[in-house]
């Protein structure tokens, strides 16, 4: 284990890892209340779309990633309809025309770079090979994230719950929800960098909606939960590099499964007090009265 | 005259009742809903249960549909099936259900298998939707109709199926005085036609005194039961609602009112 | 070639109808989820040798009744998000494993209509013949339950069985699509065409009939420029599905 802790790759894993668990913690909370996980997943996947046309243009993928999260979420939230439903449609129908152009950019960058793997790469991510750069870089994304959610936090938190008395209190509800969309395809993009696309989502919603299990209060939700992605993600980078020795191919197993499997615990732990609870009050003695 | 909570008034002997409640609680975790609730309902009867928000009609009527178990006391239900129109129904304007298909849903929609459309029952369904005034907006989207509209056509799709027990959940809560009132006439007219018992909430009960047989007055979870004359008095609602209450009759209309300077009679 | 079309032509059926549902009852997360979260059992038929579309066959429906199960008492799309990914990470573990070509994954990802065997047909065939006969047994209570689920209820329908049973139809798309046009990208022929024929039908039979039909649209239109360009039938399945999708959203705005 004292390889662990001199590892320059466990370090770049352990501080990019935290910054990605913070920030997905925070803005999570906010995701699962306004009920917008599809969009947090969609808006991961139509990462992809970014990162594979960043490798074909040899452009830093957390770049292409970033970019496309910002543009794409702006206009899914432009395009979408206020009813819920309605906008799980429109969701639905933009991420396959942007899953369909990352097939093509995918395809082209195999056949014309032949980067065997990209695809792989892309979408689960490779913490252990992240370059060192991307620590402060991720930092500091990471902070300005949490600081757009404390400053639009009044607004964000009325117009969350209460659309209709934030509309008539003077809230620009249709700008809150745009900004903090993009501040979502952000994250996620940050997160992606971490575990991949296709699994940054259960960073964002996993933690939250089991901090908000909790705590209904969003500061301690938030703090909750920026603290269990971070044990999560913790854990994830531990269990990887332990793995090196296990079967069945002794080469270490992948971080990004680790992860995505701690997260799902906890999520299921943070039910568990309140299923003690309602097993107890179903069988308990007959209340007076 | 009165012995406590329950039947006020004891029905006359006559053919089964349609549903019967006795000794019905319900609790949710600590908190009593409903407490020791009992009465019936008569073939072709019209009863009214009368109550304010948070009195327990919701958690009766899911009683009464089966919905919900009681903690104690039993609930009959008729043997052929309950017709039920919800407070409430929010469909997406762009939902491809035309007023004519949810009403033909109410004949057998809860059956699996496949069914061939037929000549007897579209007709059925019209004949439905024509009985309730809604032919005009047959063709239309469900989701696009007004409170009032789509009352109506839940009305025809709980009907269709030939109930022998009407429910209406607070059909009036939506809807303005005038609309109210020609539903309620709607509603008595088509279940006196059909000799069907009906079972309708509202807060207040004056759009259905004209047609009540019955009514029950439910507060706090405790309920009263029998004909108006036996229920809506100052002595029985004060004991009901455990405060001072006086009833005032006003050109043919009941007026409530309840307070500690009240004499009650 | 012909096997391509053939089993596209009752995957675009089958999607269609079934998409009808999935439109109604708000599922579209749900129908993205379950065929990428099937493709884990892609990946670990891969691992143990035997077909993928055996693996697919377990998973999907695994994956689908899971997101049921737990959602019963949890937010059902943080479930969604979270049954994806966990079901992702496994697959990802199962690559690892296993050293499939990235040609594999991608052709399981995008889809790979030139791998149409014969034998697809048959199963297509008789997975498809399922689907139908499975929806239009459960289409008079399927249907009331979405659009009225109180009144539904108390006629006896248990929104906790016909819940199951729609998870189910959409498992079953999966198995039988995902082979041909990708884990991904399948989802699109469940949400945009039927989402399309919506507001362009008023009643639910002719809705559901337009969707199938705009979906097999689709997927021929799909199937003939992949063949002609060689690009990946998922990028014109998306990409036709949205196009579709907002022609069909423009005219009704025109008309209206």
């Amino acid at each position: 284990m004292t390889g662990f802790f001199s590892s320059g790759p466990v370090h770049v894993a352990l501080g990019a890892g935290a910054a990605a668990a913070v920030v997905s913690g925070v803005v999570g909370v906010f995701v699962v209340l306004r009920g917008q996980s599809f969009a947090g997943h969609a808006l991961g996947d139509l990462g992809t779309l970014g990162g594979s046309g960043a490798f074909l243009a040899n452009v830093n993928p957390l770049w292409g990633f970033v970019g496309v999260g910002a543009v794409v979420a702006g206009a899914m939230e432009l395009f979408g309809v206020q009813r819920r439903r309605g906008r799980d449609v429109a969701t639905g129908v933009v991420l396959g025309a942007a899953l369909g152009v990352s097939a093509l950019l995918l395809y082209l960058d195999t056949t014309t770079t032949s980067t065997a793997g990209a695809t792989v790469t892309v979408l689960f991510g490779s913490l252990f090979s992240a370059s060192p750069s991307s620590v402060p870089e991720m930092a500091g994304l990471a902070a300005a994230g949490v600081a757009v959610v404390a400053a639009l936090y009044r607004p964000l938190l009325l117009s969350s719950v209460h659309p209709e008395l934030a509309s008539v209190r003077g809230v620009p509800v249709r700008l809150v929800a745009l900004g903090f969309l993009v501040l979502v395809g952000v994250t996620v993009a940050l997160t992606s960098m971490v575990v991949g696309t296709i699994l940054s989502p259960a960073l964002l919603v996993g933690p939250a909606a089991g901090a908000l299990r909790v705590s209904r209060r969003p500061p301690v939700a938030m703090a909750v939960a920026a603290a269990l992605g971070l044990a999560a993600t913790w854990a994830g980078v531990v269990l990887s590099y332990l793995s090196d020795r296990w079967p069945p191919s002794h080469a270490g197993w992948p971080v990004s499964f680790f992860v995505v499997a701690c997260v799902f615990v906890t999520y299921l732990a943070a039910d568990l007090p309140g299923a003690i609870r309602r097993r107890r009050a179903r069988r308990g003695p007959c209340s007076p009265g | 005259m009165t012995s406590g909570p329950g039947a006020v008034g004891q029905g006359t002997e006559g053919p089964a009742p349609v549903l019967r409640l006795q000794g019905v609680s319900v609790s949710f975790g600590a908190r009593p809903v409903l407490e020791d609730v009992s009465f019936s309902v008569a073939p072709g009867e019209f009863v009214g249960i009368i109550g304010a928000n948070g009195a327990g009609k919701t958690t009766l009527f899911r009683a009464v549909l089966g919905l919900l178990a009681p903690d104690a006391g039993t609930v009959s239900r008729p043997r052929r099936r309950i017709g039920y129109v919800p407070q409430r129904v929010s469909i997406e304007p762009d939902t491809p259900l035309r007023a004519r298909d949810l009403v033909a849903l109410g004949i057998d929609g809860e059956r699996f298998g496949v069914r061939l459309p037929s000549r007897s029952r579209r007709q059925r369904v019209a004949e439905m939707l024509d009985a309730v005034g809604a032919s005009s907006f047959a063709d239309a989207r469900v989701g696009t109709l007004s409170g009032g509209e789509l009352q109506r056509v839940l009305i025809a799709h709980a009907l269709v199926g030939e109930p022998s027990l009407l429910v209406m959940d607070e059909p009036l809560a939506n809807l303005d005085i005038k609309s109210g009132h020609e539903i309620v006439e709607l509603v008595a007219r088509l279940t006196t036609a059909r000799s069907l018992a009906v079972l309708l909430s509202a807060h207040d009960l004056n759009a259905l005194l004209p047609h009540m047989d019955r009514v029950v007055y439910l507060a706090e979870g405790r309920a009263v039961s029998g004909t108006t004359g036996e229920v809506v008095r100052s002595d029985v609602l004060s004991r009901l609602y455990r405060y001072p209450v006086r009833v005032l009759e006003v050109d043919g209309s009941v007026l409530i009112v309840g307070g500690h300077d009240v004499r009650v009679r | 070639m012909a096997h391509a079309w053939v089993v596209g032509t009752i995957v675009g059926v089958v999607a269609g109808v079934v998409g009808f549902f999935v439109v109604l009852r708000g599922a579209s997360f749900v129908a993205h989820a379950v065929p990428l979260s099937s493709f884990a059992g892609a990946a670990g038929a891969g691992l143990l040798g035997i077909d993928a579309v055996a693996g697919l066959a377990v998973v999907a429906p695994l994956a689908a009744l899971s997101i049921g199960w737990l959602g019963r008492r949890r937010r059902s799309d943080v479930v969604t998000a979270l049954v994806v990914a966990v079901l992702l990470g496994l697959g990802s573990l199962f690559l690892a494993w296993s050293n499939e070509y990235a040609a594999e994954v991608y052709g399981l990802l995008f889809g790979d209509i030139l791998g149409v065997g014969t034998g697809q047909i048959w199963l297509s065939v008789a997975l498809g013949a399922a689907g139908l006969a499975g929806v239009a047994a459960v289409y008079r209570p399927l249907l009331l339950s979405s659009v009225a689920p109180e009144p539904a209820a108390s006629r006896g329908v248990r929104g906790g069985l016909v819940e199951v049973l729609f998870l189910l139809l959409v498992s079953l798309v999966t198995a039988m699509s995902v082979p041909v046009v990708g884990a991904l990208l399948m989802f699109a022929l469940m949400v945009g065409p039927p989402a399309a024929a919506r507001s362009l039908a008023r009643s639910p039979a002719r809705a559901m009939a337009l969707g199938a039909g705009i979906a097999l649209v689709t997927v021929w239109t799909s199937i003939a420029a992949s063949y002609l360009t060689t690009w990946p039938i998922g990028f014109f399945v998306g990409v036709t599905a949205a196009a579709l999708f907002g022609a069909a959203r423009a005219w009704t705005a025109l008309r209206g």
